[in-house]
């Protein structure tokens, strides 16, 4: 308890020696923090080339994937269907959904290789049937591919969450086709991964063509992922997507994390070698070159403070050891919880560096605790340690930015660097939906 | 073409957000009942005051186990625990469309909060399914209840204020005028100059630029002026209890010597009116087009329009308002299916710059953004019309198009 509101000890935040793993902070009434770089539902959908987007929902929901789309520039592949009060209690809804979708497939100008279909919260209640929905949809318009997918906040905790169900339906939708052994996938990434890193350059480097929804700009180039013999992923909501894609079409699912460490880097890059038939590497120069940089940032840098968040990079705790077992000063780490994955490097920080400050993000309190308490110049990694600290030194970064490996702990160095020497606006940096995708807001 | 289906239009704001506007800066505590994530629209899209300033707006983040199983006892836990942490002057609960749907009992729960914590708290409402000017409507009906001292779950704290009984300058409350309909474009801060310099005082602002403390001093005032329809319910109130009659209308520009003095008359006879109602003389003007937006601004920049370009714009009011607010040709219709067969025989259209897409090419379009209806993506551009600069780059603008 560091902080007291009106005399009251706070709950959101503590020492990091002081937390539990893995829900870091209680569950209670959430606060929205106005660091806006994430990626939604839409961003993720909108990069399947040739797709459309529906959402059946109220208005209060379904304004804010319309104004997503709209920021994107991109209203001419979303559409959507208001539920009003009436339709909870009147209204056949399988009916409705059919006939509402066939009618807006039937006034685009062109039909959609593919249609993403977003019921809501409401229609698990309603105890609608979407098998039959789909099976006269799938009839009615043959030519297209439905994707089932949800925007049903209400069972995220418990369930598959939103984001896992429509990257699962996406990579659903690969034609099976013979698989080339030196054919590659990533999937689930939002962002594309630095072709400079050594992940990606794995595979161009030994003649394999790695493919990434991301880079793809028609709908028949994403089928041809289908031959792909060997899925990579690092995005947390790509779990259920690679293991149904691997049972499916038979390729052999790989997760590689993101990681900051270069033993696990070397050690998941290895991974990927094997999966490729070649032998190990020891990765020397690269994590060289990676610790030269960190070595350049650090000397720049000294004992400034420095603060990381949670959606800046996938595993803020692996990032936070790098950091602080290279010498670097960190304070605060933002994250409400900790990911499988991260727990060997959340606890070993607790036995290391236990007096960093772990903070909350969405809790209450987190409205009203001072903002911008450091006395000196802190540097924050992240829009929302970037937000809470009130600091123009920040690394604008959003689920890493596509940096990967040790290249990827380079160029995050560089960054830092130049975002230490370098003041930008905050509010103006992190108002921005979908960091890294098209943004229309003027 | 089917009812409710948007092949490409934005949908406006809901009621639950409109509730968040209205009592944005009076320092209380709102809880939307939703799902985890719900509340990110209202603070990225309809909020512009979100990165300044520190309301208390959380989301109770429901789960299906809860809702299934109406276990209210983490919600009650949840919200209790954080009034007492945060002390907030009251805490106001809305029901999203799931705990409509499932009868939520949230004037019970609202009862036990205030009770547990001793923190006035109630509930009104909403249920994600209607706009965003509904919302304004209950929340500042709401308000008026507890300022004239007859909201029994939001008791006032001090002495209903009285008017002066000594001659004094013509005290006014604005009733009405949140982001959604006015964005943060200097528009609050015209309208009070123009009261200034019209000799009337500001008694108090429903709700922007405001205190709760100052919105307590309303039944002090002279007279009321509705700036949308979601002022309306504080209005009727305002007049019930306190004797306060109104005016409705926006001080666009070329409307504010009238606007004065019919606040001046209204205030002397307490005969209630709306200004653009006062004049409809159609006939007179030329056909020009449809304007598109909230029914109170819609009609008062109409009638404005009719002074300075002897055109006519028919209104279309696309969310909530009353029939007793609309001129005679005044238009209701918010589908795509509708709102076609209306644009495809304008000549001239005002309105949101996203209804741009289902234009035909042959009418001329004047964009308007409207931050409930765009929120924040046009919000650079939406003008300041009470303003004359602003007036007049905008006709300038109307007349640059249709020449």
């Amino acid at each position: 308890m560091l902080q007291k509101i009106n005399g009251r000890p706070s709950a959101a935040c503590q020492l990091l020696k002081d937390a539990h793993y893995p829900s870091l902070f209680p569950s209670t009434l959430e606060f929205s923090p106005p660091a806006r770089g994430t990626w939604n539902i839409v961003h993720t959908g909108m990069q399947l080339p040739e797709s459309h987007q529906i959402y059946i929902c109220a208005s209060g929901c379904v304004r804010g994937v319309v104004l997503t789309a709209a920021e994107m520039g991109a209203m001419d592949r979303f559409s959507t269907i208001e539920i009003h009060e009436n339709d909870l209690v009147d209204k056949d809804n399988e009916a409705f959904l059919i006939e509402g979708i066939s009618d807006i497939l039937a006034r685009l100008p062109k039909l959609p290789r593919a249609v993403f279909v977003f019921p809501a919260c409401v229609h698990h209640f309603l105890g609608v049937n979407f098998r039959y929905v789909y099976r006269v949809l799938r009839a009615r318009w043959p030519q297209i591919d439905f994707l089932e997918c949800f925007m049903d906040p209400i069972r995220q905790t418990r369930s598959i969450t939103p984001e896992q169900r429509e990257r699962r339906e996406i990579y659903r939708q690969l034609r099976k086709r013979p698989l080339n052994p030196r054919a590659a996938n990533l999937l689930s990434s939002n962002l594309p991964t630095d072709p400079d890193s050594e992940l990606v350059r794995l595979f161009t480097d030994n003649g394999w063509i790695l493919r990434d929804m991301t880079t793809c700009r028609t709908y028949d180039e994403f089928q041809q992922m289908g031959e792909g013999s060997l899925d990579l992923w690092y995005h947390p909501f790509g779990g259920p997507a690679a293991a149904e894609d691997a049972k499916r079409r038979g390729a052999v699912s790989l997760y590689v994390g993101q990681p900051w460490r270069p033993a696990e880097i070397k050690e998941s890059l290895n991974a990927v070698r094997r999966a490729m038939h070649l032998p190990a590497s020891d990765w020397a120069e690269a994590a060289a070159r990676a610790k030269q940089a960190l070595d350049r940032a650090k000397k720049l840098l000294g004992t400034t403070p420095i603060a990381l968040d949670y959606a800046a990079v996938f595993r803020p705790f692996s990032l936070a050891r790098l950091l602080v077992e290279s010498g670097f000063r960190v304070t605060k780490i933002y994250a409400d919880s900790c990911m499988p994955d991260d727990a060997e490097d959340f606890r070993w920080l607790q036995q290391n560096a236990g007096t960093i400050e772990l903070w909350a993000t969405k809790h209450p309190d987190m409205r009203l605790l001072r903002r911008g308490s450091e006395k000196g110049p802190l540097l924050a990694i992240g829009q929302k340690a970037a937000y809470f600290n009130q600091t123009k030194h920040f690394v604008n970064l959003i689920e890493g930015g596509g940096l990967y490996g040790f290249t990827g702990i380079a160029k995050l160095a560089e960054r830092m660097v130049d975002a230490f020497r370098q003041e930008k606006p905050i509010e103006e940096n992190i108002r921005t939906k979908g960091l890294g995708g098209p943004c229309c807001l003027c | 073409m089917l009812n409710q289906t948007a092949r490409i239009i934005s949908t406006y704001s809901a009621d639950t957000f409109g509730v968040c506007s209205t009592f944005f800066e009076l320092g209380g505590m709102i809880v939307i009942h939703d799902p985890s994530g719900c509340n990110s629209t209202y603070t990225t899209h309809d909020e512009p005051r979100w990165y300044t300033q520190d309301a208390k707006i959380y989301v109770s983040a429901l789960n299906e186990q809860d809702a299934v199983l109406g276990r209210d006892e983490r919600f009650l836990k949840d919200v209790i625990e954080t009034v007492r942490q945060q002390q907030p002057r009251f805490v106001c609960l809305i029901p999203s469309q799931i705990a409509f749907l499932l009868s939520t009992d949230m004037k019970a729960l609202a009862k036990i909060v205030a009770e547990k914590t001793g923190v006035p708290a109630f509930t009104l409402p909403t249920n994600s399914m209607h706009y965003y000017e509904r919302g304004i409507y209950l929340a500042m009906e709401k308000l008026a209840r507890h300022v004239t001292g007859t909201a029994e779950d939001w008791p006032r704290e001090t002495p209903r204020p009285k008017k002066p009984s000594a001659p004094h300058q013509c005290a006014v409350n604005l009733l009405g005028i949140t982001p959604q309909d006015f964005s943060i474009n200097g528009s609050d801060a015209s309208i009070r100059s123009w009261l200034d310099r019209e000799g009337f005082s500001v008694q108090s602002c429903w709700s922007l630029g405001t205190t709760l403390q100052s919105i307590e001093t309303a039944p002090a005032a002279d007279v009321n002026l509705v700036l949308s329809y979601g002022g309306l319910g504080a209005a009727r109130v305002l007049q019930e209890v306190c004797g306060i009659p109104y005016v409705i209308g926006v001080p666009m520009a070329p409307l504010q010597e009238e606007l004065a003095k019919a606040l001046r008359e209204t205030a002397e006879t307490g005969h209630t009116r709306a200004l653009y109602l006062s004049y409809s003389p159609y006939d007179d003007f030329e056909e020009s087009g449809l304007l598109i937006g909230e029914s109170v601004y819609a009609q008062s920049l109409s009638y404005a329009l009719e002074q300075k370009t002897n055109r006519h714009y028919t209104c279309i009011i696309p969310m909530e308002t009353e029939p007793i607010l609309l001129r005679q040709d005044t238009l209701r219709a918010t589908d795509e299916k509708d709102l076609q067969p209306l644009f495809d025989q304008a000549k001239d259209i005002l309105g949101d710059p996203m209804y741009a897409p289902i234009l035909p090419e042959t009418a001329r379009f004047i964009p308007l953004p409207h931050e409930g209806f765009s929120g924040r993506l046009y919000e650079p551009k939406i003008p300041n019309l009470i303003d004359a600069e602003g007036f007049s780059s905008f006709l300038a603008q109307i007349k640059g198009a249709s020449s």
